[in-house]
């Protein structure tokens, strides 16, 4: 007598899942933000930035991309607040994946730029137009359309990384997963199920920036 | 709360960063076999194997690691086999290593001329020659500086086993901090130690890139 596979046990918990997957998504979604943010002023550092503030964005890229994600999660929420930085594990979450996502991001952000023709900042510079706004106007759109399957990949990375953050107890998909296996007992069922949302969502995010990128870069050659 | 000297609670996390290299080696073995099966699929097969290892891949880099994870830890058991830690962490990664490095190895196969497969065929040979003594060759040089790259993802993706409770790196730091309550500096030991694993790996994969792209 094998085991028999059971899937109906979880039709109860469909609002809890489309819960956790929101709060999946919503943190992906801020990580995303603010490490693009992050990574473009940090690429512009190590590109054109002073010998020691390169120096230490490098330092900052490689000793993150060097460390697994679990680890840095487990020093932000248990660690930090032996120096006074209490976090609730929400907002612990939400650092370590921005943290993380920002080196990775930092890397490819840096080849686009590095891939721009240096006529274009040259050209931009002689028609009297300020470095600032040679940077966010000239270079880092075409910079940004060099890499974006990149950027876009490392997005999706880091929302599958994101199941590891139902180990500090924040209430993602991966932590309804847990609770539903607790109720049910029904554990493979569950996980299966779960796993086959992170599949849905992933995929549908992959084709959503395919999408906006047709959009966003429309008319460029390639 | 226990007080130990700061050099017994790196010493221990030193002896458990063995399992992490064992449970990494384990993983690139097993991943690099299976890579290689679904690379002779591939170009064995080009229709339908092809599209079997276009799917496996899909599946697994689409998919949490954690959850691959625990599908294996739940669902051996369901087959019948009793799993430790150990070996569900080893096939899960396994199984892992094997979508990456199959992809990662594609790459590289694709990248050499077509012309080596036309003239290879034309001499005669069969798809196992052909494979073996003239496309893996010249592939292989390629290869090299991504698949160190990989190797690097996977020591860290080692640290998920502790999830499941096989005492790697990761896990006997969360002991040892439930013993001594000092999260802060174990953890950056922890860290520390991932580090001085995976830079040396990191810095050959970058230099063996660099080399490759001067040769040519």
């Amino acid at each position: 007598m094998g085991y028999q596979l059971d899937f109906s046990v979880l039709a109860e918990y469909f609002g809890l899942l489309l819960k956790g997957a929101g709060v999946t998504l919503g943190l992906t979604a801020i990580a995303a933000t603010l490490g693009i943010a992050l990574s473009i002023g940090g690429a512009a550092t190590a590109r054109w930035g002073l010998k020691w503030a390169r120096a230490l964005v490098a330092l900052y890229v490689e000793l993150i991309r060097n460390t697994p994600f679990i680890v840095q999660l487990f020093f932000v929420f248990f660690g930090l607040p032996s120096l006074g930085l209490q976090l609730t594990a929400l907002q612990a979450a939400v650092l370590a994946m921005t943290i993380n996502l920002t080196a990775y991001a930092i890397e490819i952000v840096r080849a686009g730029i590095e891939a721009v023709a240096p006529g274009q900042r040259e050209a931009g510079l002689a028609l009297g137009v300020g470095p600032p706004t040679v940077f966010f106007w000239v270079i880092l759109p075409q910079a940004i359309a060099n890499v974006y399957p990149a950027l876009v990949s490392q997005i999706v990375i880091t929302m599958l990384e994101s199941a590891v953050v139902s180990q500090i107890a924040v209430t993602d998909l991966t932590h309804v997963a847990d609770f539903i296996q607790s109720r049910t007992y029904r554990a493979f069922e569950t996980y299966f199920a779960i796993t086959l949302v992170y599949l849905a969502m992933s995929v549908c995010l992959r084709w959503l920036f395919a999408r906006a990128g047709q959009r966003l870069f429309a008319g460029r050659a390639r | 709360m226990i007080t130990l000297p700061l050099w017994d609670i790196f010493a221990y996390l030193l002896l458990a960063a063995r399992w992490t290299l064992l449970l990494s080696g384990i993983a690139f073995l097993g991943g690099g076999i299976g890579a290689l099966l679904l690379l002779m699929l591939r170009y064995a097969q080009p229709g339908l194997g092809a599209k079997f290892v276009r799917l496996y891949t899909e599946l697994l880099q689409g998919t949490p690691l954690l959850l691959q994870l625990f599908l294996v830890f739940f669902g051996l058991p369901l087959l019948g086999v009793d799993v430790s830690p150990l070996l569900a962490a080893g096939v899960a990664l396994t199984l892992y290593s094997t979508a990456f490095l199959a992809e990662i190895w594609r790459g590289c196969v694709d990248a050499t001329p077509r012309g080596q497969w036309d003239a290879s065929a034309s001499l005669g040979m069969n798809f196992l020659q052909q494979m073996w003594d003239v496309i893996l060759p010249q592939a292989l040089r390629i290869a090299i500086p991504p698949t160190v790259g990989f190797l690097v993802q996977l020591v860290k993706s080692t640290a998920l086993a502790s999830i499941v409770g096989f005492n790697e790196l990761t896990k006997a730091g969360q002991i040892v901090t439930n013993a001594t309550f000092r999260p802060f500096m174990i953890y950056a030991c922890v860290a520390l130690i991932y580090f001085v694993m995976c830079y040396p790996l990191t810095f050959c994969a970058r230099t063996l890139e660099r080399k490759l792209a001067r040769s040519r």
